[in-house]
């Protein structure tokens, strides 16, 4: 089993070698001139040639890959040509509101997808069975964008001065402030550097962060904030984790091994849980991989409609801008995460089946 | 052996039906099916595929998935009948005062656990006050009990890793954790290769006179019933037309089909240009013709020219002692349609 995930960690370094030349070359396949995209259409040759100069834009390609790469692997992302400010700095600011999204959006959609499926399942072709899919359904046709204005709107504006009132945008209220957890402990940190960023990053998931340092005040702040979006951007996998679940419990309940369990006097609760869910786990978690890849995508459109400063806004821009340091980087941190996920599904398949340890 | 009318049976099924419910209408699967199996006997249950033997073994269980259904009958198992048994109710019986075991060992064990938990996992369903490690430590003695080589080892095995009679074996030993008073045993070797049949056969046999567990028996191989059961039912199209004591079920077979059956087995030594078949399909369940469901294969009727086959369906009847078909050949219904009852008759009571 250890031998199955060393393997699989060391096949996961060339799909990350992989991810950074792509990115590289996509940033520079995308049509426009950086310089004309930041400087304006006037931007005359010498300005550009000036400009060129300074981002490394007139070395030989293979060159800037190099120092691209190398680069990289200090985890130094650049400067951004549009910001004029390191793209590390940039990263730790955007990332975690989209990573805090992305994770909120995912509980959420497995929260309801894997009981609603299992349910289906079980009353197949019942009212209740009917009404999950059609609603599975409704959920993966639903544009992001539309359901987030519609949500807002309920929320926000129709259930205003009720109890049930939430923030339309924004990751916090007004005035309300987060203490990174390091300073509330008393850690001693570094001015700036590798593992600065990494506890700003960890300081940025405002949830954990308030909630590690106890400050119910804020978690309840950020969690209002965050209610709506999550929502919004969990629906899409959510339908479609409810009907993987649906069909894999079908395939799995005619199985002998389950009429076995039943035959021994298991309750059917039992049957259900037990034997059933966890054979039909694989597929599930398969596709809980398959959709962090989309749950990036919806991001984008999420944070944009909820007045979210995270990834998927800035990316825009980047692109807009032929800001290449930035679309690299995202790019790359997505890529990576996408990879991190499904070597983490890879891996837990060894523990929801045995018969996998052999191969 | 033969019948002890004397004691209580163990098992009444008295008149079952179960039918199920499909699209294209009702298929009379089992219809109107009754035995009895007394403490410690087995009783073997034999037919064609499709003929409705599982479907009773699993009627008696409440396994059926829909559309099945039962829709009538009694299901006496000591003293209470079974279908009117609360679910909660029939999941204490299952496992523990009745277990089963199935065609297809490998695949009716599931494939993420390992096989000393699933032995384990009966022990403490019916036994809440046990701990794990002693239903491991039985679970270990179980499969030594069934024959399993290196059973401490083996408990950690997961069923991909066995072979099918092995995993036949852990299936038994699963059904036989508790001591239940009847085991129905579903095509418990058709699955296997014929040298490991012999073995799960003789490892049921020997389980059977420790325990005296009864069992009932089913398949469509007359071999296994002939070095197993004590009794035979024989079922064709959802009823049972023929029930004997082994011995007198092979030497005096009385049914048209059990005698086809029964022709149709080949002989080891004995070399036949061809082996007797019985012409025709088993019927569609869903529009039974009336009359006997087998009369459309039966030469016998033929031979006979009875006309009333067609028409109207015989009753099982007990020819002699412990000896019951159905078939017009030995019903007397109208004091002259019955050519082959004195000599049926005489022919069992010089046996006797």
């Amino acid at each position: 089993m250890i031998q199955y995930s060393i393997r699989r960690i060391l096949a996961s370094f060339p799909v990350l070698l992989g991810i950074l030349i792509a990115t590289f070359v996509l940033a520079r396949l995308i049509p426009g001139d950086p310089c004309k995209a930041i400087l304006g259409e006037k931007a005359t040759q010498e300005v550009c040639a000036q400009f060129a100069e300074r981002y490394g834009l007139n070395k030989p390609i293979y060159v800037q890959l190099g120092i691209y790469m190398g680069n990289v692997l200090r985890g130094d992302f650049g400067t951004s040509i549009r910001f004029s400010r390191p793209v590390t700095t940039i990263l730790v600011e955007r990332l975690p509101t989209t990573v805090e999204l992305g994770l909120a959006a995912m509980t959420i959609a497995l929260l309801v997808g894997i009981p609603a499926g299992i349910i289906s399942a079980i009353k197949r072709n019942s009212i209740l069975d009917v009404v999950t899919m059609v609603g599975a359904n409704i959920g993966v046709s639903m544009p992001v964008y539309w359901l987030g204005l519609m949500l807002a709107y309920l929320f926000a504006l129709v259930l205003k001065d009720t109890p049930f009132w939430l923030p339309p945008s924004g990751r916090l209220s007004p005035g309300v402030t987060v203490v990174p957890f390091f300073q509330v402990f008393g850690w001693p940190v570094p001015e700036a550097g590798f593992w600065r960023g990494i506890l700003d990053f960890i300081a940025r998931l405002y949830l954990f962060n308030s909630l590690i340092t106890g400050n119910w005040t804020v978690f309840k702040d950020a969690l209002t904030h965050l209610i709506l979006p999550a929502l919004a951007l969990s629906t899409i996998p959510m339908s479609i984790i409810a009907r993987m679940t649906r069909s894999s419990m079908l395939e799995v309940l005619r199985l002998d091994y389950i009429r076995t369990a039943r035959a021994k006097g298991l309750i059917e609760r039992l049957v259900i849980l037990k034997h059933a869910l966890r054979n039909a786990l694989l597929p599930i978690v398969t596709v809980v991989g398959i959709q962090v890849g989309n749950l990036f995508a919806g991001a984008v459109l999420t944070e944009t409609i909820f007045g979210l400063a995270g990834v998927g806004s800035i990316l825009f821009e980047a692109i807009t801008a032929r800001d290449f340091p930035i679309i690299q980087a995202f790019t790359v941190v997505i890529a990576i995460g996408y990879v991190i996920i499904n070597l983490l599904v890879d891996l837990s398949y060894v523990f929801i089946d045995p018969r996998i340890r052999l191969e | 052996m033969s019948v002890n009318d004397d004691s209580q049976p163990l098992l009444d099924v008295r008149d079952l039906k179960t039918y199920f419910f499909t699209e294209d209408g009702v298929v009379k699967a089992v219809d109107g099916v009754s035995f009895r199996v007394y403490p410690g006997e087995v009783l073997g249950l034999v037919g064609e595929s499709g003929c409705g033997k599982s479907v009773t073994s699993l009627s008696i269980l409440r396994l059926l998935d829909a559309p099945g259904k039962i829709v009538g009958g009694e299901i006496w198992f000591e003293g209470r009948d079974l279908l009117r048994l609360s679910e909660h109710e029939m999941t204490q019986v299952r496992g523990n005062q009745i277990s089963m075991v199935f065609q297809q060992p490998v695949t009716s064990l599931n494939p993420v656990f390992n096989i000393g938990s699933q032995i384990a996992e009966v022990i403490m369903i019916h036994n809440p006050n046990v701990k794990k490690a002693e239903a491991w430590r039985e679970a270990v003695n179980l499969l030594r009990l069934v024959g399993v080589p290196d059973p401490e080892r083996r408990a950690y095995a997961y069923p991909h890793e066995l072979s099918g009679g092995q995993a036949q074996r852990v299936m038994i030993a699963m059904a036989l954790a508790l001591r239940p008073k009847l085991l129905i045993a579903d095509e418990p070797t058709t699955a296997l290769d014929v040298t490991i049949q012999a073995q799960i056969l003789d490892l049921l046999r020997g389980l059977r006179s420790q325990f005296n567990t009864a069992v009932v028996l089913i398949t469509h191989d007359l071999g296994v019933v002939a070095e197993m059961a004590d009794r035979v039912a024989v079922m064709y199209a959802g009823k049972i037309v023929e029930e004997a004591g082994v011995q007198e079920l092979f030497a005096n077979p009385l049914h048209p089909y059990t005698r086809g059956l029964i022709a149709s087995v080949p002989v080891l030594g004995r070399v036949r240009d061809y082996l007797e078949t019985i012409p025709g399909n088993v019927p569609n369940l869903i529009d039974l013709p009336p009359g006997c469901r087998f009369a459309p294969r039966c030469q016998a009727r033929l031979d006979y020219q009875l006309d009333i086959c067609t028409q109207e369906e015989p009753d099982l009847i007990e020819i002699a002692p412990g000896h019951k078909v159905r078939c017009w050949l030995y019903q007397d219904r109208e004091m002259h349609t019955a050519p082959l009852r004195q000599m049926a008759q005489a022919k069992s009571s010089v046996r006797d």
